[in-house]
This record gives C-alpha cells, structure tokens and sequence, in this order.
C-alpha cells in the first residue's frame, strides 16, 4: 500500500525541482514559466492525494479549477513572450529593464 | 509488494526524470517535451489515485493544447541558447542548494514520522466499486455546489482568450482594411450623381 506521505513526499520533489529550475534557467523566460506550471502541477498532486485519502471530491474540484487558472496564465504568458520578442528581438530577463526606476 | 506499488514507484521515477530534465536540458523544444512526459506520467498516478477525469482531463487539456501552445512559441522565437546557458553553471551551487533545503524541509513535514500521514495510521480508503463513475460524481459536486466557481472559471478563459489575442493582434498601417460600417452607411447620393444636361442631337 501507498501512503499519504509517498505522494505529498512525490509532489514536495516537484516543487523542489521547479523552484530549482527557476533559479538555474534565471535567463531564459519560457523555461522559467515550464518550472511555474511545473510548481502547479505538483500542487495538484496533492490536492488529488488528499482528495483521495480523506474521500472528499472538493479537492478534484479544486484542481479542475487550478488547471483552468493554469491554462489561462499559459496562455497569456506566452502572448506577453511574443510581444516581448517582436519589440525586443531577445527573451533574456537581463534586457527586458526597461521599468528599471 | 504489489501491482499498485510497482506502478506508483515506475511512474513516480519517470516523473521526477522527465521533471529533472526539464530544468537540465540545453534545447527549449526538449525542455517542452520532457514537460509532456511530466504530465503524462502524473496523469498516471492521479489514475492511480482515482482522479480518472482529471488525468484524461490533464491529458487533453495540458498535453494537448498547452504544451502544444509553448512548443508553437519555443519555435516561433529565435532564441540564443548559448547565451542563454552561459549563466547555467554560475548559478548551479544555489539551485542545487535552494533544491536540497526545500526538499528537506518538506520531507520534514510531510514525511511518516510526525503527522501520521503513513499506513498503518491513515490508510488509504477501499477501493470504489467497478461501477463508480468519477466523471459523474464530480460532476454532481461541479454543477450544484461549485457552480458559480464554474461560471467564474468560464469568464476567466473568455479573459484569457480575449487578453492573448489583444496583445497579439498587430495592426500595420500600411494594410488596406475594408471598414463594413462605412460600407453599411454609403447612401445613394455618394455614389451616384445626377446632372442635368441637354440630350445631345444626334444628325
């Protein structure tokens, strides 16, 4: 049998991972918003887990309606990328300061 | 151990790989594709979990549209991956250490030892009957319970869409447009015009 802590423990691997891969790929952008949909997605994990464990179905509700967040911040996200890329030419975060005070 | 283990730990090792390579690899476009196999093998454990409409959900959803949409955009832009990599290894010693500390700290947490969270104390419930139908019990809690939620989840995609294709849509101002609220609007007189004139004499 699988506990509880195995799949919280699966999904605190992820979110470890994500939050890594956001300070190790700083540059590059669309990196950085795989490891945000990455940091979601292990919370979702749980969010499944415990919907699972405690018998409850919010929890899956909860999810179906993160995943929709997700999707709508994906896809508004990658509009911002295209738009950034067509005035700048570049998608590196060291060039994109032009709100630098 | 048994069937369920197995596939647990099978597909748990497959997800934290692909994961790992995501944040590892050089090229965007793998980066994208080891995301699919993210979601698929977590589609797989929430399988696992009998969340059957949310991992087909994740499938379709995200493998099919999402990740569809950030492989369209890695191979639209042209992006420097050299450049983009140089800073790869300076920042490597607090990535891993930012990655150990988090991990450690959660395991803390949510590991056997103090919460209870383990088998023999909070044991998964028994497994629902063949018949069970999650697509039908969630949608009995979706469009009774959360269904304003729902409706609000509605108006955010309607954002969504409206917000990607404003900020996308580029007008160049050489391009001839046709105006259908001027073309609507022509009345008779613009076009055509009467002159009165003499009939010309034919001999």
């Amino acid at each position: 049998m699988i506990a509880l802590s195995d799949y919280l423990t699966l999904a605190a691997i992820m979110f470890s991972l994500s939050v890594a891969g956001i300070f190790l790929n700083r540059k590059n952008i669309i990196i950085i918003l795989m490891s945000i949909e990455l940091m979601l997605l292990s919370v979702n994990i749980n969010f499944v887990a415990f919907s699972h464990f405690l018998g409850d179905l919010s929890g899956q509700v909860f999810v179906f309606f993160i995943l929709t967040v997700a999707a709508a911040e994906a896809a508004i996200g990658l509009a911002i990328l295209v738009v950034l890329f067509r005035n700048k030419r570049t998608i590196d975060v060291d060039e994109l300061d032009t709100m630098k005070g | 151990m048994g069937f369920e283990n197995i596939v647990f730990y099978v597909f748990a090792a497959i997800m934290v790989f692909s994961a790992l390579m995501v944040i590892t690899v050089k090229n965007p476009v793998q980066a994208s594709l080891f995301l699919v196999l993210t979601f698929f093998s977590t589609s797989a454990i929430w399988m696992l979990l009998e969340a059957e409409f949310l991992a087909i959900t994740l499938v379709l959803v995200y493998v099919g549209a999402v990740m569809v949409l950030f492989l369209f955009v890695v191979m639209m832009l042209d992006i420097n991956v050299a450049r983009m990599r140089a800073a790869f290894i300076q920042y490597l010693p607090i990535g891993v250490a930012v990655l150990v500390t988090m991990a450690a700290m959660m395991f803390m947490v949510v590991g056997p030892e103090h919460f209870g969270l383990d088998v023999e104390n909070f044991a998964a419930p028994a497994r629902q009957a063949a018949d069970y139908n999650n697509t039908r019990e969630l949608g009995l809690v979706l469009y009774t319970v959360y269904v304003y939620p729902f409706e609000i989840a509605a108006v955010i995609l309607l954002v969504a869409i409206i917000a990607a294709i404003a900020l996308t849509l580029r007008r160049r101002p050489k391009t001839k447009y046709q105006d259908p609220d001027l073309q609507i609007a022509v009345k008779r007189n613009d076009r055509v015009r009467m002159i009165s004139m003499d009939s010309e004499e034919t001999k």
